[in-house]
């Protein structure tokens, strides 16, 4: 009798346990299938030419030169924008806020900021940046649409990175009269800056892969040339991506392929390179 | 050998045992709500060893991190009553903390080095107050280290991180640290609790030396570290309602053999709980 | 006593050093690190504002009750209609298969990583989810595009793949990371005193999960099923390239559709500023930030209760 119930016991334990494990399956499966698909059937139209050509034939043919170049400065934009405002506030937020309202707000904020849909940090940057600033459909608009909204993630990771600086050595440098700016600029924020350099580099993984907002703020299909100013009009991967994907006719798969290659390449080598930063510096520590 | 770099006026340093470093007048202190430290009133001589002793908890830490104001640093902390500073009360809205803490140096329980090179670690004070040129430097920091009797361990592997070395070495860099900055008071927060009997010994040395030319105040728990070191003590305790006062106070001499207070001889027999 | 009062007289002098530095340099840069920590706020409070404004002004065209429950959109027509009926049902029906599809999933994932799988395992296996949480919205979408929507076709013998569903399916990919990650949080939280207290009792692994672990992390996957419901009503590229795009109120998940967010992705290319069209879609806007927002506080306030329950 407590052999059978034991052993229905063990059934059970069994069978849910296949069931975790086949949960575990499905969900890493399309991840992996996604990866491997991409490559083989967009590794064939990576050529040489097909990264530094422009596109001719509304995509079809050429390559995709302004597309990257166009991802690459929306890249260093937001990161210019976004990193020494993301780096001060966290900053603040450690260093100089007192356990007050002002700062609960600005944690509110920074929550909720997160989780703002991407279309409407487009629609702020539109209104704000393109048509009050008359910055135009511009790189710069599109920049600062993109800092917008990797703000609230540089700020948290800035400020977990100031945080795990032991107390000790700000102590260390306070008592022998080194002012309280001085100790973060010269100890705290070279100790924090793995910390803020791992996030920093997803932040711009993240703006290089966005799409709506830049869909938003006018990044353009095709364009001539590359831009000469940051108010200048600007291609972008994701972008041309979702357009030939979707837009254009009688577009050769292969070369569609090849374009998500590209971006998911640029897209997820900043992602490894950020765990690696975090996987080294744990290892120094 | 004169050890003073760079003083810039000779005459500005009080040299006579006799006068009055740093002056504790009716202090109250209170975290919150809390009153840590009650109507303390005390006087440290120049160029001399204070010890501070009493059971744990009873605020001798507070009282030590009164005089370069560490105490700023928490959250809701209040001082009533008067400090001074040769004579200038340091708790004066017109005082600079930086200025203080670079007369008041501090030295703590933990060995704190900076995660950089062990002449970094010396250097870093002279360097944020504006010494540049590197020959300068190097001269500091080979006389803080010497001064601090750990030159001849370190002077081959000054490049090394200053968290390679052993812990009693550790703290002695924190010592030349903070002599690098001229302090001309040194607090001590049990700088030995940390260390090996061996290392003690040599931070004990090494304060006896210093002695000389500084004000040190010490934080202890170690009744014969107190006898063998000091040369004032100051004995506390906690009322009932967990605020610390300040029980007996005098030379270290009459403090160990004869104490006036009952409480302090029940003490340093170790009567106490 | 002369040589005392010299000396006392000295330190006066020194003292004057003691007087505040004014230290210019520094305070501009700490005015700067406050305005840059208010910054969070002024953002958000600016989007808010720019909602508003920009939004408020389409109900003096359309009142509120014809524009939420309107079920035409037809913004260029004379005179142009605004009901986005269909755009909320769509949002709805995108947004519950998702969640239906992801959790169930990502908190037996979660389990799983966290209790069962050996500690190799579960160290392999999550870097592999973090890559999905990294890939590209417009990626997914063009996925869904390519090899869902045919499958979705032939599997229900539609006119076309390219409906609510495959985005749905899309989505809760999309969503189980956040899922798995703040479910195995939430899990790892659970002091290890209740586990064993359980099997000090004779459960076994299973019953210990089921029982203890699972219910005690409740909050925690509340949370996480919070979050990715807000990532699902948020998404834009993956719903605007494979929901279909049709204007009309959805009557099942295998219609084509037009989200919110895709709504207005495809239309603001075409407003003019301060037109009514315009307005429109600032006004849809406003009405995916509400839902984020309260979606957000909700996931938020949860975790804090979480973190509470076990705090020591
Ligand atoms: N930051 C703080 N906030 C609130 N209370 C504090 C704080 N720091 C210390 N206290 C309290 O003040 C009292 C004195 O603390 P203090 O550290 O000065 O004692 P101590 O004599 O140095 O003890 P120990 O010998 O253990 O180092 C204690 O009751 C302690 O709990
Ligand atoms: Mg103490």
């Amino acid at each position: 009798m407590t052999r059978t119930v034991l052993n229905s016991r063990k059934i059970t334990q069994r069978t849910a346990f296949t069931f975790l494990g086949l949960a575990t399956v499905i969900t890493v499966t399309p991840v992996l299938f996604i990866i491997i698909y991409t490559i083989t059937k967009g590794a064939g139209a990576i050529t040489w030419d097909f990264l530094i050509q422009f596109p001719s034939q509304a995509g079809r043919e050429g390559g995709i030169l302004p597309a990257i170049i166009g991802t690459f400065y929306l890249m260093i934009g937001t990161l210019v924008f976004a990193l020494p405002i993301g780096v001060l506030a966290g900053i603040y937020l450690t260093e100089y806020a007192r356990d007050n309202w002002l700062t609960r707000l600005i944690n509110l904020a920074i929550v909720n900021l997160a989780g703002v849909p991407s279309i409407v940090f487009g629609l702020f940057g539109l209104s704000v940046f393109v048509l009050t600033f008359h910055f135009g459909l511009s790189l710069l608009a599109a920049s600062l649409t993109l800092a917008a909204q990797a703000l609230a993630m540089v700020i948290t990771t800035s400020r977990e990175a100031i945080l795990a600086v032991p107390r000790e050595f700000r102590e260390g440098s306070l008592a022998i009269g080194v002012t309280k700016w001085q100790t973060v600029r010269h100890i705290v924020l070279p100790q924090a800056m793995p910390g803020i350099i791992t996030g920093a580099v997803l932040a711009i993984s993240r703006a290089a892969g966005e799409t709506a907002p830049i869909l938003v703020v006018g990044a353009a299909f095709l364009l001539p040339k590359l831009p000469q100013s940051p108010l200048d009009q600007f291609m972008a991967l994701p972008y041309y991506l979702y357009t030939v994907a979707t837009q254009v006719p009688n577009m050769p798969e292969g070369t569609i392929w090849g374009i998500a290659l590209v971006l998911l390449i640029v897209v997820l080598s900043f992602d490894v390179l950020a765990a690696a930063i975090r996987i080294k510096t744990r290892q120094r520590k | 050998m004169n050890i003073k770099l760079n003083v810039p006026d000779i005459s500005a340093r009080p040299t006579d045992k006799c006068v009055t470093k740093l002056k504790a007048e009716r202090v109250n202190l209170y975290y919150g709500s809390f009153q840590c430290l009650r109507n303390i009133t005390l006087d440290i001589p120049s160029c001399s060893i204070t010890a501070i002793i009493g059971p744990s908890g009873c605020g001798k830490s507070s009282l030590l991190r009164l005089f370069n104001r560490m105490n700023d640093l928490i959250h809701g902390v209040r001082v009533e009553g008067n400090v001074e500073l040769d004579g200038t009360p340091i708790y004066d809205p017109k005082i600079d903390v930086a200025e203080l803490r670079k007369r008041v140096g501090m030295v703590f329980q933990k060995p704190n080095p900076f995660p950089m090179s062990v002449f970094e670690n010396v250097a870093y004070g002279p360097k944020r107050h504006g010494i540049k040129s590197r020959g300068e430097l190097e001269e500091i920091v080979e006389k803080s280290l010497r001064h601090a009797a750990l030159w001849d361990e370190v002077k081959d592997k000054l490049s090394q991180s200053g968290l390679s070395i052993s812990g009693g070495q550790q703290q002695r860099l924190c010592i030349a640290r903070v002599l690098a900055v001229e302090p001309e008071v040194i607090l001590m927060d049990e700088p030995c609790s940390a260390l090996d009997p061996v290392a003690t010994l040599k931070i004990e040395d090494l304060m006896r030396s210093l002695a000389e030319d500084y004000t040190i105040i010490i934080v202890t728990h170690n009744m014969q570290q107190a006898a063998r070191v000091s040369d004032t003590a100051a004995f506390m305790m906690m009322e009932p309602d967990r605020a610390g006062v300040l029980v007996e106070y005098g030379p270290t001499a009459q403090l160990f053999t004869n104490p006036k207070d009952k409480r302090t001889e029940d003490y340093i027999t170790g009567r106490f709980g | 006593m002369l040589q005392q009062d010299i000396a006392q007289a000295a330190a006066k002098v020194t003292n004057k050093g003691l007087r505040r530095r004014l230290r210019l340099g520094e305070r501009v840069i700490e005015g700067w690190i406050f305005l840059a920590g208010m910054l969070a706020i002024v953002v958000l409070l600016g989007i808010i504002f720019i909602l508003l404004k920009e939004g408020l002004p389409i109900f003096a065209n359309t009142p509120p009750w014809e524009f939420f429950f309107g079920t035409h959109w037809y913004p260029v027509s004379d005179p142009p209609t605004f009901g986005i009926a269909a755009f909320f049902v769509s949002t709805l029906w995108v947004t519950l298969i998702s969640t239906a599809v992801a959790v169930p999933l990502g908190v037996a994932c979660a389990a799983y990583l966290s209790e069962v799988a050996p500690s190799k395992v579960s160290e392999t296996i999550k870097p592999i989810i973090e890559i999905l949480a990294g890939i590209p919205s417009v990626m997914m979408g063009f996925i869904g595009l390519a090899l869902l929507s045919p499958f979705v076709q032939s599997l229900f013998h539609l006119n076309t793949g390219l409906c609510g569903l495959t985005a749905a399916i899309m989505l809760s990919m999309m969503s189980l990371p956040i899922i798995v990650s703040v479910s195995e949080d939430a899990m790892h939280a659970v002091p290890k005193e209740f586990k064993e207290a359980s099997y000090a009792l004779g459960a076994t692994k299973w019953e210990t999960i089921w029982h203890v672990c699972i219910p005690s992390a409740l909050s925690g996957i509340t949370a996480a099923i919070m979050l990715g419901v807000g990532r699902a009503i948020g998404e834009t590229m993956t719903v605007l390239m494979v929901a279909g795009g049709a204007l009309a109120v959805p009557a099942s998940p295998t219609d084509p559709m037009t989200t919110m967010t895709s709504a207005i992705a495809s239309g603001i290319g075409n407003a003019v500023r301060g037109g009514l069209q315009y307005q429109a879609l600032f006004a849809v806007g406003l009405i995916l930030f509400i839902l984020t927002l309260a979606v957000n506080i909700i996931a938020e306030r949860v975790l804090e209760r979480q973190k509470r329950k076990f705090a020591r």
